[in-house]
């Protein structure tokens, strides 16, 4: 181990969103940076419907020494981090316990009942609120807004990496990141994913 | 990717259940594989095909999944491995074939991988495939992680060789789809020769016809091939057991279970209480080594998805060795310590291993459970299904429904499997009335055409997609033009397999491989049966309701209007706009419209969002498509759209 241990094993991160924001690459971002350090990785990613408006969401399971089931148990996921804020508390009510902590992306996505005015959008006050108080430490990023600054609001999958790298939870950092990416982006690509993971640090450090 | 090929013998990479088994395939040296998409099975073929040319391999999509288990058993008479690959219903529909292969006999290395979706994750059914090797008796395997599912495609391949059988390996979506650790074992050297030997004695399993006849003699053979499996699943690696010499409960698994299982047992902390029996081999199971492990405890707790397959086994064999093991408790699903239906997940197995051993897991404080299900349930607005920004099918099932209102005769529409399926939804307009398997809103339409007779006058309609059309719509549409039923199809035609995923079809001029390929026009075919045909651009809501309307009117026999207009999330279409479109807000007189906010309210496309505070509708640009059609809808003008140069 270069740098720190798993506060658990296994460690129990959920990746949450829409169809469409990157669910499914960020969790093989983060496997690939946690299988290049020797940790055993096992991804259950629910897609399928994903495409068509649905929550998208993978479960990733870390372990010094051995694979876990595609599925974390109710009530034991330790990280959650989520691409789009209802389902950081959709994926709460069941995942969900006192020690878990939440990285959230701010921007809301619309699904279809809110659009056409038949289902009510929280607030995003009220959002936090939720989220803090089901959560021992949580942290809002608007992330997609500062992926749009890079040219696309798909960034925003990367910087949440970012972030988790930043807020020091696993023992995963920028050269982890670099490593992973390298392996299956081209050189061009690899910089501005780069330039991502590093906004993400930051807006957590701050 | 390109580990897949290139990854060193040894070397570990984190994979997806189907890439470990695409890899396991190559790593027996399959010659032939082919399918048809289905989730969760496509990425199987997706990643054989993209293997194909440094590995020396023949991949196709098939027509459907009969024609694909038929494709790849002609490499195995030709000596070659051969593999095929489909989801459940997929097996269903391949089945007439699989009971004659199963009497027949292989030569190389015959191997059927159906991945069953227990829940429906991405189905309408939770079928499964398993009774399928019971039913035809063949050999039946099921990897229990990750590693496996690479391991045991190669032995799969082995074991057909050496018992001359058909060998099915069944996945599940939370292995296909879930992502783990594999390590690689070495890829073959050479590239193995095709010769067809067909002129020995008849019975000659090598040199012979092949063929499931005289049946007693090769039924006779399919049932000395069953004892040989047996006996080799005695001594298989694959079956495994951990846990105490002397446990409480035994746990008798299989499959994505088997993670479940171990899950459960870590979870209540009873690793000293409970063993757990994890088969590789479900059919037939190895009797000796279940015996072995029933004579450890007289409480047996079976964990499977979904019906009761194990289950029953185990307790069949049970009944036989009443004098050797004895009186068991058996706890699973038919006893309700396990749920009959869905999907199984590590909390139901440590609900019913609590239950049967009087401990209780820690749980969440009930007090943040309350509150976590109260702010999951009024902060999280539900996320129904749509079709997406610019989809075809929404603007086809929108002058579908308008048609039929307009023709007022109580018209109805009959689909079956594909993205479509979701116009039985709001997102269709509810029009769908009846779905069932691939290509079956044809066949029923047919039967629905010729009640005529019996008093029903309503207009008769069905929907099929492009793949499907080929899949298994022809002979449906054949049957209906044959019998004069009065049937009109719609046939949504974009230009792909979308739901899986832009897999082609025969329709298309390029196949699996990405080579030329030549195409069949679907219309054409209709033509050549004899049906009436017009074509139109579902994106052209006026015209398109025009001859929707002029068909139903026309009551002699089958009418086929195909609409064409490729997928929105199609790789030629993705991000490329037919029109720029603007939303006047200040024209848009919203609930004073007398519209009744048609294009909102009504249309729902997620390009549209209703403006509380304008109480006006407001285009987002962000996920607009410009696919022009919402300005057709709007009475009032307020939509416009410019065509893109």
């Amino acid at each position: 181990m270069k740098n720190g241990t798993l506060t658990s094993d296994p460690y129990n991160l959920i990746i949450a969103g829409v169809g469409g924001q990157g669910n499914v690459l960020a969790s093989r971002v983060l496997g690939g940076m946690l299988t290049g350090k020797g940790y055993h990785v096992t991804i259950g990613d629910t897609f399928g419907a994903s495409q068509r408006g649905g929550s998208v969401m993978s479960h990733i399971r870390i372990s010094r020494d051995a694979s876990w089931s595609p599925q974390i148990p109710k009530g034991r996921a330790h990280m959650i981090i989520a691409l789009e804020p209802t389902e950081a508390l959709r994926v709460l009510a069941d995942y969900g316990n006192p020690k878990v902590q939440v990285l959230c992306n701010t921007r809301p996505i619309y699904s279809v009942g809110v659009i056409c005015g038949e289902l009510a959008y929280p607030s995003l006050e009220d959002l936090e609120k939720w989220v803090r108080g089901l959560s021992e430490k949580a942290w809002f990023l608007d992330a997609t807004n500062a992926a749009m600054k890079l040219g696309n609001p798909i960034f925003g999958n990367i910087m949440m990496i970012g972030a988790l790298g930043g807020t020091g939870a696993l023992p995963v950092d920028r050269q982890d990141f670099e490593a992973a990416v390298s392996r299956d982006m081209s050189p061009d690509r690899v910089q501005v994913n780069l330039a991502a993971y590093d906004m993400g640090v930051k807006m957590v450090e701050g | 990717m390109s580990h897949l090929v290139d990854g060193e013998p040894g070397s570990r990479h984190l994979m997806m259940g189907n890439e470990a088994i695409a890899r396991g395939a190559l790593e027996a040296g399959v010659s032939v594989a082919a399918g048809y998409p289905g989730t969760p099975s496509s990425e199987i073929i997706e990643t054989l095909a993209k293997a194909a040319e440094a590995r020396g391999l023949y991949v196709e999509w098939s027509t459907n999944e009969k024609v694909a288990l038929e494709v790849a058993a002609a490499a195995s008479f030709a000596g070659l491995r051969g593999l095929a690959v489909m989801k459940q219903n997929g097996v269903n529909v391949a089945s007439d074939f699989l009971l004659h292969l199963a009497g027949s006999g292989t030569r190389g290395g015959m191997v059927l991988i159906p991945c069953d979706d227990p829940g429906a994750l991405s189905s309408i059914n939770e079928g499964e495939s398993r009774h399928f090797a019971r039913l035809v008796e063949v050999p039946l395997l099921e990897p229990g992680d990750f590693q496996e599912a690479k391991d045991m495609v190669k032995w799969a391949f082995e074991l057909s060789e050496e018992l001359q059988s058909l060998v099915m390996l069944r996945s599940v979506t939370r292995l296909s789809h879930a992502s783990g650790d594999v390590t690689f074992g070495a890829l073959p050297e050479g590239q193995p020769q095709a010769a067809f030997h067909c002129d020995g004695f008849v019975l000659d399993a090598n040199e012979g016809a092949v063929m499931s006849a005289p049946v007693d003699y090769k039924h006779g053979q399919q049932h000395d091939k069953l004892k040989k499996a047996e006996a080799l699943f005695e001594t298989c690696p694959f079956n495994t057991y951990t846990g105490p010499e002397k446990p409480e409960v035994l746990v008798i698994t299989s499959s994505a279970c088997n993670l479940y299982s171990r899950e459960a047992i870590k979870l209540l902390d009873v690793e000293g209480r409970v063993g757990l029996l994890k088969l590789g081999t479900t059919w037939p199971i190895p009797p000796r080594l279940v015996e072995k492990h029933l004579g450890l405890t007289d409480k047996v707790l079976i964990v499977e998805e979904v019906v009761c397959f194990l289950e029953d086994q185990v307790k069949i064999l049970t009944a036989e060795l009443g004098a050797q093991v004895g009186v068991k408790t058996f706890f699973g699903k038919r006893d309700g310590s396990l749920p009959m239906v869905g999907e199984m997940n590590p909390d139901h197995v440590a609900a019913a291993l609590a239950k049967i051993l009087g401990v209780q897991a820690e749980s969440v404080p009930e007090e943040y459970a309350g509150r976590a299900q109260e702010a999951g349930f009024v902060g999280a607005p539900g996320r129904e299904l749509t079709f997406c920004p610019g989809c075809p099918h929404r603007a086809s099932f929108w002058s579908i429904h308008n048609a039929l209102e307009l023709d007022n005769r109580k018209g109805f529409v009959c689909g079956d499997i594909g993205c479509y399926t979701m116009g039985v939804l709001p997102a269709g307009f509810s029009t769908l009335k009846t779905v069932h398997a691939m290509g079956s809103g044809t066949g029923v339409a047919s039967g629905f055409g010729k009640l005529g007779p019996f008093g029903l006058d309503q207009p008769v309609l069905s929907v099929c997609g492009d793949s499907t059309f080929f899949h298994s719509a022809i002979p449906a549409l054949i049957n209906a033009v044959h019998h004069k039923s009065d049937i009109t199809m719609v046939l949504l035609d974009n230009s792909g397999t979308g739901m899986t995923g832009f897999q082609p079809h025969p329709g298309l001029p390029r196949d699996a491989l990405g080579e030329d390929a030549p195409a069949i026009d679907p219309a054409e075919v209709c033509r050549a049966m004899g049906a009436r045909v017009e074509i139109a651009d579902p994106f052209d809501i006026e015209t398109t309701q025009q001859v929707l309307l002029d068909l139903l009117q026309d009551r002699k026999g089958v009418k086929v209007l195909v609409l064409r207009q490729i997928c929105a999330l199609s790789p030629e279409k993705k991000g490329k706009k037919l029109y720029e479109m603007t939303l006047d807000q200040e024209v848009c007189v919203g609930e004073n419209c007398g519209c009744n906010r048609l294009c909102t309210r009504i249309f729902r496309c997620p390009g549209l969002v209703w403006d509380h505070e304008k109480q006006a509708a407001r285009l987002d640009e962000v996920i607009c498509t410009g696919c022009g059609v919402c300005a057709s809808i709007c009475p009032s003008g307020a939509i416009q759209r410019r065509e893109v140069a």
